[in-house]
């Protein structure tokens, strides 16, 4: 297929959804809907509308901001007790499904897959919830004593019915003189869980970044760097930590998977920030710049072509001694991916490829995919912002249609059209595609698998998406007694 | 590093001898107890399986820990799924939607229609009637349903938005477009009980909704309604359908979830099976209605015997004892024999349950869940002669459930060693199955931390499952519903034998080809 026709299915695809909508939501929908290609300007990637509110009425698959504050940005903070207060259900739900990996002994030093809420009942919306907070912080610590903090991440109630729980927060810090952080990222504050990221990184900025007790006695080397936005969801933070110790560097603290609040405390002592999740820690990487002079860049780890292309951008940033030890590791992993290719490249090959993620991948993923010679067809952003797409114009390698806030009905109809080989996308997206026939990856949970992050990771991700698009059971859904063809 | 020949994810990955030292390096930036002094976090660990643990864990009142239930528009969605053609609505912020959406479909493994109308801050000041004119709208253009069921989030209920008149604010500013679209809807506010009650109130509304006044009642003497509740088993909603189809063709299950989550591959269908609006309209004229979870339908069951002045009966066809009941009750409501077919059901059953209750007699229990859940469960327990050691009721009812659930465990000579749990969370249990311990733990998802913390074997039975595939396909209602009980339990103890029975030369003596 030539570029051309491509493109033109492509827009055609477009006009064929819009056509479903009423006025008002079309001329809304048409303006995060577009095409582009690496060549030019002014494409979809800068014209894109995002950010915005979703049309009402819609299967959209975006969170809220308390999902991206408890369930990204804080949750994974690993000796600190995160309570979802206000009713049962938000912590309920957001409860141990982001695979944020970590060590230690859970309910004793570590809490991660607990779900801590005040469960609030009518009385406490009609009376206020703040003396019950306030019980539920003390019987936190009688119960677990060897929580190192505890945030409080408010629901929807919370912000409407006037409590104060940045006072309760305070009071409960002087008196257990352990951090207590009130965090206030109901969900129906933004259009989005790209808010709550925000409003996590602001409460991380005025809570814990003037803590400097953890930075007192540290011993600085000169090259300390941080992990930042990385959740190790099923290990990655730490499939990426490996690489920059074997450059030689030290990493002090990772975020926000795996993470302590000690290494929250003492990011600002490191050298050199590193940004993998721009969506959701660029505020608190650009803070730590300002205010304690740490330079900051983004990486980006997924696929051996995107890893050492970020390991000598980091590199760079060192000494020789760093420059050439990182040159050894890439040698040293450059032969097993260089395998990996030669293994699973000629399987997948040529197969296209629909992406619909969050965060950084719409974009990081890219050129791992291309690393097995598959091709990206269309990929979109559930909660990006200008920013993201502008980086999405440097990925992209030929026409992709590009989509803000696809609802499920579009994405149904985009891939029933443009019909991709492969949906890369999450839970709530899954079995639609895989009851059309189509192979579908997960790409929030890496499908129970991953990690996916470095060159380790890079093998694990061709032998997941090798096993997607070849395994027989696609060819099973037709009956040898049917004439029709599935799916059309 | 990988070996190309062995490619190994996370799981084996993080075990080779590089990452281990990588863990181990980072402890000295993490600060937390284990890794700046192993021996305190060894002794809290124990001291959290203490009796002086216990107690204090007892006695707290504003944290809950590790919850067994959900809030109200889960249960919403569940009712409004189980119509034809309907798209459950929620009326608030799409990122609950978000999560009741991920939730079902990791316990199915199968897509959920819902919708939200994506309230944000301009709606929190000026009320969500914009929201619901335009949500309903697309909603309507894009799914085509024949019914949208509305329910709210706990935001759209603090701010206090009035849904009749915003539904029909919304007809009227439709041009014409919602003409002929049912809207049903109901207030499932999450502070106010738990999934199970957000079920009711959508199945109350939509019945109240959708059927004429009593006067308009037609009574019809052959039709019976059965209304399953809040049920994660979908093959029980197929062999309650199947005991119905015995007793004739005039017996309706209102909210009929079943195929909604059982689609087969080939193409995507947004909607499949549910009760038909028809038969929802008519269940008024129905002869009586048959509940199968009474706690789950408290408010249906008054609008069927108040407003509706029709015969009520609620069932909870579980285990043995219970399915006789319900069988009974369809033979007296349609005055015909009991089938040949369930007398051959029921004797294949009990001739199982004798081929193989050696194994859970006096096998001590723990049991957590939904409250009819737990009625039908304990007392298959009961029948087994096993001992329901503690049952844990996260979301019991305040009236009536504990009084039900004692008469029951009475049935047991075990009887007063048995302590039954309402409004207790699973840090409770975690206690008590350290205090007062027993053999199997019965329980969703959630029982595996506390198999991994206790060594105590989970047997899942509950929702959610997201762990384990297709359970929920089968029954645990009916006959053949308590067999599967039978056969998961029973195996789960056998399982249980061989892995304390497997070691070579010590222990396998008893490592038995028969049991």
């Amino acid at each position: 297929m030539v570029a051309g026709t491509l493109e033109e299915l492509q827009k055609e695809a477009i006009e064929e959804i819009l056509k479903v909508y009423p006025e008002k939501a079309r001329s809304n929908r048409e303006k995060h809907l577009g095409v582009d290609s690496p060549e030019g300007v002014k494409g979809a990637c800068d014209k894109t509308k995002s950010n915005k509110q979703t049309v009402p009425g819609v299967m959209s698959q975006r969170g809220c901001a308390y999902a991206g504050s408890k369930g990204v940005v804080w949750g994974p903070v690993k000796d600190m007790i995160h309570i979802s207060h206000g009713p049962i259900g938000c912590g309920q739900y957001s409860r141990a499904g982001r695979r944020n990996y970590y060590v230690g002994l859970t309910g004793v030093d570590t809490f991660v897959t607990m779900n801590f809420s005040t469960d609030f009942s009518e009385k406490d919306i009609v009376f206020g919830g703040d003396k019950k907070l306030k019980q539920a912080l003390e019987e936190i610590d009688v119960l677990f004593p060897l929580n190192n903090g505890i945030s409080i991440q408010s629901e929807c109630p919370i912000g409407l019915i006037g409590d104060d729980i940045h006072a309760v927060a305070k009071k409960h810090k002087a008196d257990s003189s352990k951090p207590t952080i009130a965090v206030s990222c109901e969900g129906f504050r933004g259009v989005s869980q790209s808010l709550g990221h925000h409003i996590a990184n602001d409460m991380i900025r005025d809570e814990v970044m003037p803590d400097a007790s953890a930075r007192k006695d540290f011993e600085s080397t000169p090259y300390d760097v941080a992990i930042i936005g990385d959740y190790n969801i099923g290990g990655d933070a730490w499939s990426s930590r490996i690489l920059l110790e074997e450059m030689g560097l030290r990493v002090i603290a990772q975020w926000s998977g795996d993470a302590t609040y000690k290494e929250l405390a003492i990011a600002p002592k490191a050298k050199l920030n590193l940004l993998h999740c721009y969506r959701s820690m660029n505020y608190i990487s650009r803070h730590m710049e300002q205010e304690f002079g740490i330079p900051w860049i983004e990486y980006n780890f997924f696929g051996p072509s995107k890893t050492t292309e970020s390991l000598r951008k980091i590199a760079a940033c060192f000494d020789d001694t760093i420059k050439a030890k990182t040159e050894a590791v890439i040698e040293k992993y450059t032969k097993m991916t260089d395998a990996v290719i030669e293994k699973y490249k000629p399987r997948l090959e040529g197969k296209k490829v629909m992406l619909y993620v969050g965060g950084l991948r719409p974009r990081h993923v890219i050129g791992a995919y291309e690393d097995l010679g598959m091709e990206i067809v269309g990929t979109g952003y559930e909660f990006g912002h200008g920013d993201d797409y502008k980086r999405t114009k440097e990925e992209i390698s030929k026409s992709t249609l590009i989509y803000d806030d696809v609802n499920e009905y579009e994405l149904e109809q985009f891939v029933k059209i443009l019909k991709p080989d492969l949906v890369a996308s999450g839970v709530k997206e899954k079995y639609v595609f895989q009851k059309m026939g189509l192979p579908f990856r997960q790409m929030h949970s890496w499908d129970y698998s991953g990690p996916y992050h470095g060159y380790d990771a890079f093998a694990i991700f061709a032998k997941d998406m090798d096993l997607a698009l070849n395994s027989p059971v696609w060819s099973h859904t037709k009956a040898p007694w049917t004439k029709t063809e599935i799916g059309a | 590093m990988q070996d190309i020949e062995n490619i190994v994810n996370g799981q084996k990955l993080f075990l080779k001898p590089e990452y281990q030292e990588v863990l181990k390096n980072k402890k000295e930036f993490e600060g937390n107890m284990g890794s700046v002094n192993p021996a305190k976090a060894e002794e809290i660990s124990e001291w959290t399986k203490s009796w002086d643990y216990r107690e204090k864990n007892l006695a707290r009142e504003a944290i809950t820990v590790n919850p067994a239930k959900a809030c109200q528009p889960l249960g919403a969605i569940m009712a409004g799924l189980g119509f034809e053609d309907t798209m459950p609505y929620v009326h608030g912020s799409h990122g609950c939607v978000a999560y009741f959406r991920s939730y079902f479909t990791r316990h199915f493994k199968e897509p959920t229609p819902c919708v939200s109308d994506s309230m944000s801050e301009s709606a929190a000041v000026f009320g969500g009637l914009s929201n619901m004119k335009d949500g309903l709208r697309n909603c309507n253009a894009m799914y085509k349903p024949k019914m949208i069921a509305v329910s709210t989030t706990c935001m759209a209920e603090v701010i206090g938005d009035d849904l009749n008149a915003f539904v029909i604010g919304a007809k009227e500013d439709a041009e014409g477009e919602l003409d002929n679209t049912v809207i049903t809807h109901a207030h499932t506010p999450s502070f106010v009980g738990s999934h199970i009650t957000g079920y009711d109130n959508m199945m109350k509304s939509i019945l109240e909704q959708l059927s004429p006044e009593r006067s308009e009642k037609v009574l019809n003497e052959e039709r019976i309604n059965i209304i399953p509740g809040f049920e994660p088993y979908l093959g029980s909603l197929a062999e309650i359908k199947e005991i119905a189809k015995l007793f004739g063709d005039k017996i309706v299950m209102i909210g009929d979830h079943e195929e909604q989550w059982n689609t087969g591959a080939g193409e995507y269908k947004l909607y499949a099976g549910g009760t038909t609006l028809d038969n929802a309209k008519t269940a008024i004229n129905a002869k009586a209605t048959i509940s199968l979870q009474k706690y789950s339908t408290v408010q249906t069951a008054k609008t069927i015997k108040v407003k509706w002045k029709q015969d009520y009966a609620a069932c909870n066809p579980i285990g043995l004892g219970g399915t006789d009941e319900f069988i009974m009750k369809l033979s007296e409501l349609t005055g015909k024999d009991v089938p040949e077919e369930l007398n051959v059901q029921r004797a294949q059953l009990v001739d199982a349950m004798q081929d193989s209750y050696p194994y859970m007699h006096g096998k001590k229990f723990a049991i957590y869940g939904d409250p009819d859940f737990l009625l039908g469960l304990v007392s298959f327990i009961v029948e087994m002669g096993g001992i329901p050691t503690h049952v844990l009721c996260h979301n019991a009812p305040k009236k009536g459930w504990e009084d039900d659930m004692q008469k029951i465990i009475d049935k047991s000579p075990w009887a007063s060693e048995c302590q039954i749990w309402p409004g207790k969370d699973l840090w409770h249990l975690r206690s008590l199955l350290f205090t007062e311990p027993v053999d199997f733990l019965i329980g969703n998802v959630y029982g595996k931390e506390l198999y991994r913390d206790t060594g105590i074997p989970l047997i899942r039975i509950g929702f959610p499952i997201f762990d384990r595939h297709h359970l929920h396909r089968y029954s645990i209602s009916g006959y053949k519903g308590a067999l599967n009980l039978l056969t998961w339990i029973t195996n789960a103890i056998l399982d249980q034998l061989d892995e304390e029975t497997k070691e070579i030369g010590k222990t396998d003596f008893f490592f038995d080809c028969v049991r």
